[in-house]
């Protein structure tokens, strides 16, 4: 596959590596949020057939972490972001 | 008599002559010549057997979808077993042999199988090997083994290597066909960057084996032009001997290069073959048709081939298969092979066309209507029996019957990301169907287009068509003339006749019988059909084959062929060897090696090394004298806890953490708190998962108001890194940090022993008294000017300090300590005292971070505090989590304190039976303490805390061990510490 | 005060090593020195001025630049490794440090790696056994992170015949031997 890096252009997929799903950036914080949250952060996961967010790391690259929005049927790879970027928007600080 | 078959004509070189042998036969050949065609040149038409019943083979076809002419190339360490020799490009002194033979190629004694046919229909193997099961794995399978299969492998070492590599392009074409070639000439002219690949080693296609002219000339004349043109690009680049192998996902498409499989052996340093991996932005499908069989009763005899492989065989390398030939054909095609035959003075005895209508060949006795119902002639062609249309058979002699039912696209390629190919009831073939890989299109006779005319017009078309979508034009150049015949057939699949075996898969003995008896026990989808019959499951994968079964099947089940299924084809489009896919990396070229920089002095004193990942570590220093290991690894921990020890702990890994918000992301990274850390000390940091387990420890120390030094597991090096910028990035995108890897930068090494401080003070320009730099100090020192950092931490429970030089003066650094520590005995230590020392301080490494426990497990669980948010700090507060019967970790001694233990054994109590329900745990590290004089070991026990004093037993079924064992403290040796704050 | 330190190469000698296999010529570099330079979050107009005034060039991502006192290329967003001569500024970091004051993070790396540079007519045939980057299309000063045998390294395109490489030191042997053997299947 290929990711079009946001900043780098189009990078083959052997350069990063997957994590998961986007939805990890909504990390609750621990200092209010309970075990229930954290286990529904952690483990409770969409599996579509079809678009998916997902957080894909640039190690062989410029270490970014991107949010990639691709298609798990076709793999075609409709967008994507920064996950900094992503991140800030979502309203995450320090 | 040399190459009695041999014609005039053809792109063979005549001016040299190769010398080949076949079984030890030698022959002649030339230069442009495959091993089959120089074969049949010389009269020989039997080359292979077949798989299950051990039939006499010839080659079926002049290209790389052969089924049959399988053979083994060269000798010794580069024998190859299972390569096609249609595709064998020959060499002067090529070594080939036949395989699935014994004692010979003409009389083989499996050929047995061939009359107990009966018993080895479809499903024979799952039908008659079933029971009793104890003989599956002692009786059946060698027997099957032995009998099935190709040829054998050598069992030495490939001598050759094996390339890989990148290209980038914005056109790749894939075949050097007629359409191939217009639309690299049309790409090329316009300035695109032009991939040509074929899998030949001559571009061309099927002009090479027509008498065909394009644009008044020879076609093979016109191709030759075509590639003089684009050789002189510098935008084209031409790959000759390349097979497009797979096509991925977005553009990658996958090639192999035989680079020298056409020589005896490769030129010095030359690679035997290289793949590619080829990122294109447009791709065309320009890989022609394979044209498949008729079936009839032995149609597999030698001799018998398709049509279009006895003309190519007759044009382009100027052979005749047989003095007297025939014709079998459903389609206008196949009346070529008669015409161009005839014309070389070939006896044309008949032309059996199994359509009733249509124009009769001039000067040729063509049978309409009529068909072959068998064929004799054991171990070569010798005869045919032909049923006329008024039903009146014949018998003719022939030695060689060219065969064509039509010809199918190559669709494979379009197929490979799943898209399904679409039935064309004109061509009766399958054609490429929506959604194949993005980015490629088919032209030519892959897209169904079987006309010459409609190879060059749809080749210019579809490149320009890609050019356009990458924004680049080009110009349509004048189209040149070329015949454009329709394609004129008639379903004919097989022939119904007697009793006999008519071949649809010929190398993995596939008869219309076969597919009669899988339509009878239901297996009739196609998916069912492959695998009841293993249709096109052999090294050709079906290409001859597959449609050939699909239709018998639909003739069977009454669907029509789309109904009954379509075959879609997976990479690779033609067998790869695994040491091409492998390239450099095998043997110790496997994996990269990191070397620490200790490295030479260490190999100088004969130290032996451990893989720890990629890195080298030293695991023991061996004196001389020392034959066991246990001797050296005793003598490093007595003389490191009696005096000093050196050990290189550079391959920890090192990460400078900076910036205003250095503090509180290390809060939140670590368990614990390290923003109250004041400058200049160092502490002891657990990383949790957010699930809560442990995911990594290590020592970080705070240099500068804004700077940590953090040092993570040798192993966890790059997956700590990687989530720090994950939680830097993703978590807490507005924190002021940045991290940077110094694991390399700087040569680290513990010095520990209750002379560690004496020796370094001999080094270090700063005063590090206990005063002055106490227990947990880190800072940046100089050692005769020279910058270095120095920590004062200790894995090994001694006075220990661990310092640091930038990398180049590691060597020096180490040698230098050893002369200043010749007075106190200073020894070296490798990672085996190391690990011995720490189980004896009871500290956690590999085997208890496993990725499964707790800091609770650890006993480190007043670590986590709650009073900040961290990863992992949440979830290690579930209940499961802190269950207090949970496992603690504890020390383990033998009660026998000559007793053994044995890693991973379990822990019972005395008495209990050694079944699961009684599974008190596992013991995880264990060494042979010398300081104590006995092994002793960490293990991770059921509310291990409240069992220390209890005995109990260490049960290891595997290893079948058992030792009573006394569950102690882990903290085996100095548990107050006071050593290491010496 | 005793003898300072002797120095070793990645590769384990006291001098750096050339190779030269057909056209092709591997120079190891042991004259550099090496730090990375970081802008502090909401530092950045700051950084640039000051790199401007030291004569550090601060490039753009995926690109190369060489000034008066330092050469830079960009290795991640807000991140460069800044190179200099090593007879001049054997401790980089500590003459940088002073420059930025604390609007830059300014680490070490000379050590970390281990430096090639290659030289040829042109280094197209090479690379492209050995790397994903699309050398011919890129430009000059075109620097990025790519993977060599697994190994992953710096790349920068001075000209069609010249690239620097910088490799993890602790794998200088296998880098070295990789860029051997290819060269020798393309000599």
């Amino acid at each position: 596959m290929i990711i079009n890096h946001p900043i780098l252009g189009p990078r083959d997929a052997q350069e990063f590596v997957y994590l998961g799903d986007a939805a990890l950036i909504n990390r609750p914080d621990g200092m209010t949020a309970g075990i229930e949250a954290f286990h529904d952060y952690l483990y409770v996961r969409d599996n579509p057939a079809g678009e998916h967010r997902e957080l894909w790391y640039h190690e062989q690259g410029d270490r970014s972490w991107l949010v990639v929005t691709r298609n798990t049927v076709t793999h075609e790879i409709i967008k994507v972001e920064l996950a900094r970027d992503v991140a800030k928007a979502a309203g995450r600080t320090k | 008599m040399s190459q009695q078959n041999r014609m005039s004509g053809g792109q063979i070189d005549r001016s040299r002559t190769l010398r080949f042998t076949f079984d030890g036969v030698s022959y002649e050949g030339h230069p442009g010549d495959t091993l089959a065609s120089a074969l049949l040149a010389n009269g020989v038409r039997l080359m292979g057997r077949s798989f299950k019943y051990h039939r006499p083979r010839g080659p079926l076809s002049a290209g790389s979808e052969e089924p049959n002419a399988i053979v083994e190339l060269r000798t010794g360490a580069r024998q190859e077993p299972n390569t096609r020799a249609t595709v064998a490009e020959l060499f002067d002194g090529l070594e080939a042999k036949s395989q699935n033979r014994w004692p010979s190629l003409a009389f083989d004694a499996l050929a047995i199988n061939d009359r107990l046919n009966s018993f080895f229909t479809a499903g024979f193997y799952y039908k008659t090997f079933m029971w009793p099961a104890s003989f599956w794995e002692k009786v059946y399978e060698p027997i099957i083994r032995r009998a099935a299969g190709l040829g054998s492998l050598t069992r030495q070492e490939d001598p050759d290597s094996y390339d890989k590599g990148f290209l980038h392009c914005d056109l790749l074409v894939i075949g050097g066909g007629p359409a191939g070639l217009m639309a690299a000439l049309a790409a090329g002219r316009a300035g695109a960057r032009v991939i040509l690949a074929d899998e030949d080693f001559r571009f061309g296609g099927r002009l090479n084996a027509e008498t065909l002219t394009v644009g008044g000339k020879p076609g093979a004349d016109w191709a030759a032009g075509v590639v003089d043109e684009l050789r002189s690009m510098p935008n084209v680049r031409l790959m000759i001997r390349t097979t497009i192998i797979g096509a991925f996902d977005h553009g990658i498409y996958g090639a192999v290069e035989r680079v020298s499989d056409h020589l005896a052996v490769p030129a010095p340093g030359k690679p035997r073959q290289t793949l590619w991996r080829i990122y294109s932005r447009r791709a065309l499908l320009a890989g022609g048709a394979t044209e498949r069989p008729i079936a009839f009763e032995n149609n597999d005899r030698p001799g018998i081939m398709l049509a279009g492989a006895l003309r190519a065989y007759a044009n382009r390398f100027g052979v005749k298969v047989g003095e007297r030939v025939a014709v079998f054909t459903n389609n206008e095609d196949g009346l070529r092979t008669a015409r161009d035959l005839q014309a070389r003075g070939v006896d044309v005895v008949a032309v059996v066309d199994a359509r009733r209508d249509g124009a009769l060949l001039p000067g040729i006795r063509h049978l309409k209507g009529a068909e072959i119902v068998d064929a004799g002639g054991r171990l070569g062609l010798r005869s045919i029996t032909v049923r006329q249309a008024n039903g009146q058979t014949e018998t003719l002699d022939v030695t060689a019957l060219g065969v064509s039912g039509g010809w199918n696209p190559n669709v494979n390629i379009s197929s490979h990301r799943r898209s399904k190919p679409v039935w064309n009831e004109t061509l009766q073939a399958f054609v490429p169907g929506e959604g194949g890989p993005a980015g490629l299109v088919a032209a030519g006779a892959a897209a169904g287009l079987m006309s010459t005319h409609g190879a060059l017009v749809s080749g210019q078309k579809g490149a320009l068509a890609a050019l356009g979508e990458l924004g680049l034009s080009g110009a349509s150049d004048t189209i040149p003339e070329a015949e454009d015949a329709p394609v004129s057939i008639t379903p004919k699949w097989y022939v119904h006749s007697g009793k006999g075996r008519a071949w649809i898969d010929p190398q993995n003995d596939v008869t219309v019988k076969d597919v009669k008896l899988a339509h009878q026990e239901n297996f009739t989808s196609v998916e069912h059909l492959k695998r009841y019959t293993t249709l096109g499951m052999a090294t050709d994968q079906g290409k001859t084959g597959n449609v050939l079964g699909l239709a018998v099947m639909a003739g069977l089940t009454g669907q029509t062929i789309p109904e009954t299924g379509t075959t879609i084809y997976r990479p690779p489009y033609t067998p790869v060897a695994l040491g091409t896919l492998a390239g450099r990396s095998r043997g110790k070229e496997f994996k990269p090696f990191r070397l620490t920089p200790s490295h030479k002095w260490a190999e100088e004193q004969g130290a032996v090394f451990v893989e720890v990942g990629m890195w080298l570590r030293t695991q023991w220093l061996p004196k001389p004298g020392e034959t066991h290991w246990r001797q050296s690894v005793d003598r490093e921990v007595l003389a490191t806890r009696k005096s000093v020890g050196i050990c290189d702990v550079t391959t920890l890994g090192k990460i400078d953490i900076q910036g205003t918000d250095a503090g509180a992301f290390l809060d939140k990274v670590y368990c614990n708190t390290f923003s109250t850390l004041a400058v200049g000390r160092c502490r002891y940091g657990l990383m949790l998962r957010e699930d809560g387990m442990v995911f990594d420890d290590g020592t970080t120390a705070r240099m500068d108001e804004t700077e940590y030094v953090m040092t993570t597991t040798t192993a966890n090096a790059v997956t700590v890194f990687r989530h720090l910028e994950y939680c830097r990035q993703v978590l807490w995108p507005e924190m002021d940090v940045q991290l940077i890897s110094t694991t390399e930068a700087w040569a680290q090494f513990s010095v520990a022993g209750p002379n560690a401080r004496r020796l370094l003070e001999k080094l270090v320009d700063q005063d590090i008294s206990d005063a002055a730099f106490p227990y947990m100090a880190a800072g940046n020192i100089t050692i005769g000017g020279l910058r270095a950092r120095l920590f004062r931490i200790s894995f090994s429970g001694e006075l220990a300090y661990e310092i640091a030089v930038p990398t180049r003066y590691g060597d020096a650094l180490l040698r230098r300590m050893l002369e200043a520590g010749r007075e106190f005995d200073a020894i070296v230590y490798g990672t085996e005292a190391l690990g011995v020392m720490r189980v004896e301080k009871g500290h956690v490494a590999g085997n208890e971070l496993n990725g499964q426990s707790t800091a609770l497990n650890m006993g480190l669980g007043k670590m986590v505090s709650r009073k900040k948010d961290s990863i992992g700090m949440v979830l290690s507060q579930r209940e499961g989590m802190n269950d207090p019967e949970g496992y603690r970790l504890v020390g383990v001694k033998p009660v026998d304190k000559t007793a053994t233990l044995t890693a991973g054994s379990h822990f019972l109590e005395i008495g209990a039976a050694p079944v699961i329900a009684n599974d008190g745990g596992w013991l995880t590290s264990k060494v042979y303490s010398p300081h104590l004089g006995c092994e002793i070991a960490l293990g991770y026990l059921k509310a291990g805390d409240r069992k220390i004093g209890q005995r109990m037993r260490a049960v290891n079924l595997l290893a079948k061990t058992e030792t009573e064992v006394d569950i102690v403290s882990p903290h085996f040796f100095d548990p107050e510490g006071e050593r290491l704050r010496g | 005060m005793a003898e300072p330190l002797h120095a070793l190469t990645a590769l384990g000698h006291a001098a750096p090593k050339t190779v030269t296999i057909g056209a092709v010529s591997i120079i190891e570099r042991f004259d550099v020195a090496l730090a990375s330079l970081a802008i502090r979050k909401g530092r950045e107009a700051e950084v640039r001025a000051l790199a401007a005034k030291a004569g550090l060039p601060l490039p753009d991502p995926a690109r190369f630049a060489a000034g008066p006192s330092f050469s830079a290329f960009w290795v991640a967003p807000d991140m460069w490794f800044v190179e200099a001569d090593h007879s001049t500024h054997e401790d980089i970091a500590g003459a940088l440090k002073p420059l930025f004051g604390d609007a830059a993070s300014i680490t070490e790396q000379t050590d970390a790696w281990v430096r090639f540079d290659l030289r040829a007519e042109d280094l197209q045939g090479l690379l492209e056994r050995l790397s994903n980057v699309d050398f011919a299309r890129a430009a000059d000063g075109f620097a990025s992170r790519t993977v060599i045998e697994h190994i992953g390294c710096y790349l920068i395109r001075h000209g069609a015949g010249s690239v620097t490489l910088y490799g993890p030191r602790s794998s200088a042997a296998s880098l070295l031997h990789a860029l051997e053997v290819t060269a020798h299947s393309i000599a």
